[in-house]
This record gives C-alpha cells, structure tokens and sequence, in this order.
C-alpha cells in the first residue's frame, strides 16, 4: 500500500509545516482575539498531522510520530513548497489560509468516503475543525476586501497573485495515482484541483479579487518529490531546536 | 524580523512618558467590543461570559468560538455589540436595597408543603 502511505505522508507533511508556519504569529498577531484564534488554529494543524503520522506508525509500521516528525532530513519531507514560504505579512498568511483550508476542506470531504478506513475515520473526526477554519478564513478574505479599504483589497490581490503558483503546486501528482483512484481511496489531485480551483475563482470574484491565470509551467512543484525551498530546511532546524538537545527524553 | 504594526494596544505599547499625547484614544482606534452568550445545550438560556474586540459581528462569532467555546461544551452561541446593552446606573443601586428582606413573597415562606403531606399522613389509606 505505498500509494496510500504516500497520500497520508504528503498530507501530514502539509499539516505540519503550515501548523508551524501558522504558530509563528502567536504573540504578535494584529490583536489578542485573532491572536488567539490564529494559534488555536495552527494547532489544530499539528494535531491533523500527528493523528496522519499516528496511522502510518499503526497501519505500515513506521516510526512514531515525534520520530518521523522530527528527525527526518528537509528532502524526506514530501510536503509542498506552498506550505514552506515564510510568512510574510498578515495578509500574505490569511490569503494561504484561505487557500490551503479549502483545499483541505475538500480533500477531507472525499476522505469521508474513503475505502481507506482509518483516512475516512479521521475525515469525519476533522470535519467542525475544518468548518471553523474556513468560516475563520472567508470572514477575514471578505472584511478586507468587500469590507475593507483601498489598501486592504490591495495588499489582499497581491498575496493571491504572488501565492496561487505555489497553491497550485498543493496538487502535485502522486506516483500512485491511478491506484489510489482505482481502490476508491481518493479522488485524485486533478479532480481535488479542479474541486478547488472552481470554488476560489467563485468566491475570490464574490471578494472582487482577481484570479490570476496560472500557466501549466509557472506551478510551482517538486515539493511532493523531495525539492523544496531553503526555507523549510531552517523550519525544520528551528523546529527540532529542542528536541536535538536530548532525543531521548520523554516529553 | 519586521516591526509589526498592531491594532491592539496591549502590543502596540507606548512610552506614554515620552508620548503623552498618546494617551488620548480616538474613536474607532480600537475595534469595538461584543458581548458573548454561551449556550450549553439545545433549550438552555445562553449565558453571558464575556467580551471580544471584532471588526464586524460575523467576525466576533468567530473570535467567540475560540475565546469562549472551546473549553466549555458548547451548542450555541450569541454576540451583540456592547452598545445595544442598556443597564441601569450604579447610582441606582439603592432601588434593590430591600429585596433580601422581602422573603414572604418567595414561595418557600409558605409552609403550603407541610400541610399537604400532614393531610395525606392522616387520610391515608389503611
């Protein structure tokens, strides 16, 4: 079943380097509710990741998920280069978020049909998580757009023209596709792109954003094969900071 | 690591020394405050239990669930701007003075219950 270890390690991957990413603004978001929302939120994240990693620990005997967490090298890694990009400014991080929970959304919703139990299970487990998140991201998108002003709408198409290649590039081809697709336990990347792809165009229109048309070779790929940004490789030193001090510890 | 220019002013901290003018805030500076009404379960009164700052009410929902309804189990929630709260002045605190004294008309000054059971004692069956 390497198709479906596959599929659970991209997303776990995803989840955990966007829940860190996220994690970065606690303590200095714009204000303390957001503040608090936003890091609830990135640890959410975590916790997707943790339960994906848990089940290739259970299901296909790999090592526990602090170990496949923290003590691979960046290349092991199988998540895109979208999640990897530094944080940038506020809006530069809720245009991500928009982006990559509706992704999410609606990978999951496939999930929740999944033959692959174990993925359905926890489909159904992260569906009010994910609700919130989207809700969380879709009132932002529209008070700094249809109810924002000149420079909030402004700041908010730049991060969607400099973000949608590397949000592409979330659906990267698997080498397994086809078999994921024929044992029924997902609908494939260009199904979930083409998902995705129509409802942001609607509802980033319904914001009076602009969608940028992306060109097959300004994608941004090879996250999904063990190329990625330099940037992760300083996530992930940071990340593991305290665990390489004593990895023997119990926590 | 850029400076980040927040709206909150328990960040935004300012040498108020140095800065007197500061001290002075204007409207709409902050954002304005809702109250939040938590409600446990389907039928139960939602309970106040406190504030958020927001930009707009779908926005102060959002901010509720994380404040508010994560520790708690939570069925439902509601928010109203503090403005549409009318209170009374604590000047006025003198008009519930007297209310601990008027236990007769609580209905536990009836001894009704007493009566009843005395009643059934005696005309019980035998």
């Amino acid at each position: 079943m390497e198709s479906v270890k596959d599929l659970i390690l991209r997303m776990a991957d995803d989840a955990l380097i966007i829940g860190h990413r996220n994690s970065e603004w606690t303590g200095i978001g714009p204000m303390l509710e957001e503040d608090i929302s936003f890091s609830s939120m990135a640890q959410d994240k975590i916790g997707h990741a943790q339960a994906l990693y848990n089940i290739l620990h259970e299901q296909f005997n790999m090592e526990v998920p602090d170990f496949i967490a923290f003590r691979r090298n960046a290349s092991d890694f199988k998540s895109c280069q979208f999640v990897e990009l530094p944080i940038g400014d506020y809006a530069f991080t809720l245009v991500r978020h928009y982006l990559f929970d509706h992704a999410e959304s609606f990978r999951y919703n496939y999930l929740s049909n999944s033959t692959f139990l174990p993925l359905k299970s926890l489909a159904t487990k992260f569906k009010g998580e994910i609700k919130y998140h989207t809700l969380h991201a879709d009132i932002w998108m529209k008070s700094l757009t249809l109810n924002g002003n000149e420079e909030s709408k402004l700041r908010i198409q730049s991060a969607v023209d400099e973000l949608l290649p590397y949000a592409m590039g979330m659906f990267e081809l698997g080498n397994y596709e086809s078999d994921l697709i024929d044992n029924g336990i997902f609908v494939g990347e260009l199904a979930l792109q083409n998902k995705w792809h129509s409802f942001i165009t609607e509802s980033l229109n319904s914001f009076n954003i602009k969608v940028p048309v992306i060109k097959e070779g300004e994608i941004k790929l090879g996250g999904r094969r063990g190329y990625h940004l330099t940037e992760l490789e300083n996530l992930i030193n940071e990340m593991t900071e305290v665990i390489r001090t004593d990895y023997t510890t119990e926590w | 690591m850029p400076n980040i220019e927040s709206l909150d002013p328990r960040i935004r901290r300012i040498d108020l020394e140095k800065n007197p003018e500061h001290v002075v805030l204007n409207i709409m500076e902050n954002w304005e405050t809702y109250e939040v009404f938590h409600q446990r379960k389907r039928g139960e009164h939602h309970v106040h239990v406190g504030i958020v700052h927001a930009a707009n009410p779908e926005m102060a929902l959002v901010f509720a669930k994380e404040q508010y309804g994560r520790r708690l189990k939570c069925a439902n929630m509601w928010v109203t701007q503090s403005s549409n709260i009318y209170s009374f002045h604590y000047d006025d605190e003198d008009m519930f003075e007297t209310t601990p004294e008027k236990t007769y008309r609580e209905a536990g000054g009836f001894k009704v219950r007493d009566k009843i059971n005395k009643f059934k004692k005696e005309n019980a069956p035998k």
